[in-house]
């Protein structure tokens, strides 16, 4: 029992290790060992600087969307009956089955010069292809299903008894949410928005295709990666990629730290 | 009549809930909807509070009819057989609940709160959490959190149902002394018809859907309405077309001709009375019920031939 019982810890950790660990601690190391200068004169670069504005900005807009939507969607789905429920939940999670490349390939058919809405707003003067409204439309896209998933399961497992039980106490559907149902979800929603913005920090793909990564302007923080990647200025895209490993890092351990151990509910 | 139901019906899906229901309950009583899962009950409790929306019919509460009111404006008090406490509050907030909904002063929710939890005896526990109760606690808490905003009724569904049989007992008792003192109109559902003996004024008694009979405990169990309550409400004994009692039976050693021949299949001792399971020459079973001493006087024993004869029987139709 307990030889089976340590091995199978060993593979747990050895897999995390090989997949997960071993690369970041590389990063860490080919950025501090021997290039930490030119990393930060990468990172401080003011086109990189724009880049993280960038890539913060788009976040700061997905984020909220896309935590109110999969509240909104969570709640919809777990606890209200309504035509169409079965596809509503299968399209949340969309965005995990498809390809983000592909999903900024959609945006450009879509906003593209001769594209179904991107005609219209060329000729009105609104500019998406290439500029920042693009860009937040793809972080938002790959970023949906996050919270979404998160509160679903924790939603079905409190139940609606406590929501009950408010409203026979005189709660509104609004006081029942704020007072209730929020507060009954919270760490769902935390943990979420953590997941969330783990994954907008870290879009490529399908901003790759619509931004179309214009130093100083369009380019992400990702996309400047590769770029110095691509320039061979490897201590710059190291130095960067350790940046947004970090923030990462450090909202997933803030998270458990504050997380009280009897509220993982 | 504090609430009225009239010609309540309601489906889920295939399946009928509740079917033409009509009840009336008595300002300040203590009424039970008493039956077997699947009978009803629940829902209908359900239905007055508005937790549940009737295919048709009427809801009246205080003589209003509140049938197309949401939950939150029909001043009920509901107690759940789960608890439904808000966990991520302390027992002073989950009974606070209401009156702040309400919007009341500070102090006046103090005094009321405290009063309650002395009312529910959880006086310092009032800085918990609901899941450093037990759950005798929890649904004490459930209570006070329902009365606190002075409901004009009390709904409680199989409140004790999640409890031991002790805390179970316990809890009814005190219900009972409870409703004594407040005086505030209670409908309790339970599926233990000792229960609802023991704690209402009135039972009514449902059976898929429909309501079965309504009389006071002793009425109920001396003249049941038909065969469904009377096997449903206390033990009975079929014998041909009627029902016996098993303590209208009567258990001699020597046949005198009204009675008829039976072996003795086990005796289980119950405290207080014994149960003796009898199984009669042509097959049928029969339970008869003995104090210990009569028990004792006959020296019965396992496979013994006895002779058996009701006392009273009951037939229907």
């Amino acid at each position: 029992m307990n030889g089976r019982k340590v091995s199978l810890r060993v593979i747990a950790l050895g897999y995390l290790g090989v997949i997960l660990v071993a690369p970041l601690a590389l990063v860490v190391w080919r950025t501090f060992a021997y290039q930490a200068g030119d990393a930060w004169k990468a990172l401080s670069d003011p086109e990189t600087v724009h880049a993280f504005k960038v890539t913060l900005e788009a976040t700061a807009i997905a984020v909220p969307l896309n935590t109110v939507f999969g509240i909104l969607c969570g709640l919809a789905i777990v606890r209200r009956r309504f035509p169409g429920k079965g596809l509503v939940n299968a399209f949340v999670d969309l965005p995990l089955a498809i390809s983000p490349v592909v999903v900024g390939l959609a945006l450009f058919l879509l906003y593209g010069r001769t594209g179904w809405f991107g005609h219209w707003l060329n000729a009105h003067g609104y500019q998406i292809l290439f500029a920042l409204p693009s860009i937040v439309m793809a972080t938002v896209f790959v970023s949906v299903p996050f919270v979404a998933r998160e509160v679903i399961p924790t939603l079905r497992e409190i139940g609606d008894e406590q929501e009950q039980a408010a409203h026979t106490l005189g709660a509104s559907s609004l006081q029942t949410f704020w007072r209730i149902t929020l507060p009954s979800i919270r760490w769902a929603v935390v943990y979420g928005v953590v997941l969330t913005t783990a994954r907008c920090l870290g879009e490529y793909g399908a901003v790759a295709v619509v931004s179309g990564a214009i130093q100083g302007k369009t380019e992400t923080a990702t996309l400047r990666v590769q770029e110095e990647y691509e320039n061979l200025n490897t201590a710059g895209a190291y130095g960067i990629s350790l940046v947004l490993a970090a923030i990462a890092v450090t909202t997933l351990v803030l998270m458990s730290i504050v997380k009280p151990r009897e509220e993982r509910v | 009549m504090s609430i009225s139901v009239r010609q309540v019906s309601k489906r889920f899906g295939e399946f009928t809930a509740l079917d033409e229901v009509s009840v009336e309950v008595e300002a300040g009583s203590l009424t039970a909807l008493l039956g077997p899962s699947g009978s009803g009950k629940s829902t209908l409790l359900r239905v007055i509070a508005g937790l549940e929306t009737p295919d048709s019919g009427s809801v009246f509460i205080e003589g209003v009819n509140v049938t197309g009111r949401r939950p939150q404006d029909r001043g009920v008090g509901f107690v759940f057989q789960h608890y439904a406490a808000f966990k991520h509050m302390t027992v002073y907030q989950n009974v606070a609940f209401g009156l702040s909904i309400r919007k009341r002063a500070k102090d006046e929710i103090r005094k009321r709160v405290d009063d309650l939890l002395e009312l529910v005896q959880l006086q310092g526990l009032a800085n918990r959490y609901p899941s450093q109760l037990s759950g005798g606690q929890r649904q004490r808490m459930g209570l006070a959190r329902a009365l606190a905003v002075d409901p004009s009724v009390l709904l409680l569904d199989e409140p004790f149902g999640a409890l031991d049989a002790r805390v179970r007992a316990e809890l009814r008792e005190w219900l009972r002394r409870l409703h004594d003192e407040t005086h505030t109109t209670t409908v309790i559902v339970t599926h233990d018809q000792e229960e609802a003996m023991e704690v209402a004024d009135q039972v009514v008694v449902m059976h898929r859907g429909k309501v079965e009979q309504v009389a006071g405990p002793v009425e109920l169990y001396d003249s049941p309405a038909n065969e469904f309550v009377m096997t449903f409400v206390g033990q009975a004994n079929r014998v041909g077309d009627a029902f016996v009692r098993p303590h209208d039976l009567e258990l001699t050693l020597e046949p005198n001709g009204t009675t008829s021949e039976a072996m003795i299949e086990r005796i289980v001792h119950l405290g207080f009375e014994v149960r003796i399971d009898l199984v009669r020459e042509d097959g049928e079973r029969l339970q008869v019920q003995l104090t210990r001493d009569e028990a004792e006087q006959l020296e019965l024993e396992r496979g013994q031939i006895v002779f058996v004869r009701p006392t009273r029987q009951t037939t229907f139709r």
